[in-house]
């Protein structure tokens, strides 16, 4: 069954704001998911230079042996990324679609300080349902 | 014939007719506006308290003119004496102008007889809000519970006015509750007129 195993949103400077465990191998200690985070974000800026054509966005898909790890990075420069079970199909819609939740129920929240951390209980709630209904779908087919 | 089948631009808003209206406005675009509204107030205030104040007092200030342009706009220019026909008119009309529906219930409060609430499922302006824990009962609906103060106040009912979440069971989020509490004078006067 094709699964997603973790999410995480960065800001533009790098920094982690947001992190959520759907695996069953247990969470992660807090401080290696912020310097996974921090990892990711300059393997991405550096991505952009190194390649051979200009006008590079940077890595949107990192395929390993036993897992994806797919990264979608908004105008703004917020980067959501996700990563999952090889071969999962449709994450990329999935984390289009955590980026309009962010834009409703992250940015339209007034106690929501921006580039902290995210800690909107109707952002969880949403994020959690259209996680569970990917998965349902998924089981279904 | 000139000007047939264009929209005539008024050079100034005041000169626009008062009975066109009812456009359609970016939901998200409020919700920014509101957003900034409550972010604006809370740098103002200390505490809690000061900052329900502050929104309830922007929301009188839109009930006012609602009252105003509604009662010319739907009502031909009547006006409501008796109780019922005010809490209707704030249920059904002004909902309807602000918030494109009817509230979801309006009912009698049971151990006063000078309260009344009107329940909504979730306000239209808390869509999008989610409080943080350490604000406690915080409601951003104080800027609604200031806009029919400001409608019962100019139509000669004068009333307290409160907005509060009422826990559902079933339900993840709470539904909220617009307390209304009218004044000694406003039940002297219906209870008068029979």
């Amino acid at each position: 069954m094709a699964a997603i195993y973790s999410l995480y949103i960065i800001n533009k400077s790098g920094g982690l704001i947001y992190y959520k465990d759907y695996g069953s191998a247990g969470r992660m200690d807090t401080n290696d998911t912020l310097r996974v985070a921090s990892l990711w974000h300059s393997m991405h800026a550096i991505s952009q230079q190194l390649s051979p054509v200009s006008g590079c966005s940077g890595i949107e898909l990192l395929q390993a042996d036993t897992f994806d790890l797919h990264c979608f990075q908004s105008l703004t420069g917020t980067k959501f990324f996700a990563v999952c079970e090889p071969g999962t199909q449709q994450i990329e819609s999935l984390l289009k679609y955590v980026y309009e939740l962010y834009t409703d129920y992250v940015l339209k929240n007034p106690f929501y300080e921006i580039e902290m951390p995210i800690r909107c209980e109707l952002f969880d709630m949403n994020l959690t349902q259209s996680v569970q209904k990917d998965r349902v779908a998924l089981l279904g087919q | 014939m000139i000007g047939v089948g264009k929209v005539k631009q008024y050079g100034n808003v005041l000169d626009k007719p008062l009975n066109k209206g009812k456009t359609e406005v970016s939901l998200s675009a409020f919700a920014f506006l509101f957003s900034e509204l409550v972010q604006y107030n809370q740098t103002q205030v200390d505490n809690i308290g000061e900052l329900e104040r502050r929104l309830e007092d922007a929301g009188y200030a839109v009930g006012a003119r609602v009252l105003e342009l509604l009662c010319h706009r739907d009502k031909g220019n009547r006006r409501e004496t008796r109780l019922l026909g005010i809490l209707s008119f704030v249920h059904s009309t002004v909902w309807k102008v602000l918030f494109g529906k009817v509230a979801d219930s309006l009912e009698k409060g049971t151990e006063h007889e000078d309260e009344y609430m009107i329940s909504e499922k979730e306000l239209l302006v808390n869509k999008f809000i989610s409080i943080p824990k350490d604000m406690g009962t915080f409601n951003c609906g104080a800027f609604v519970a200031g806009i029919v103060r400001g409608v019962l106040d100019g139509a000669g009912f004068p009333a307290v006015v409160t907005a509060h979440f009422v826990p559902m069971e079933g339900q993840q989020r709470p539904r909220t509750t617009i307390l209304i509490k009218f004044a000694e004078e406003v039940l002297l006067r219906e209870a008068r007129l029979g």
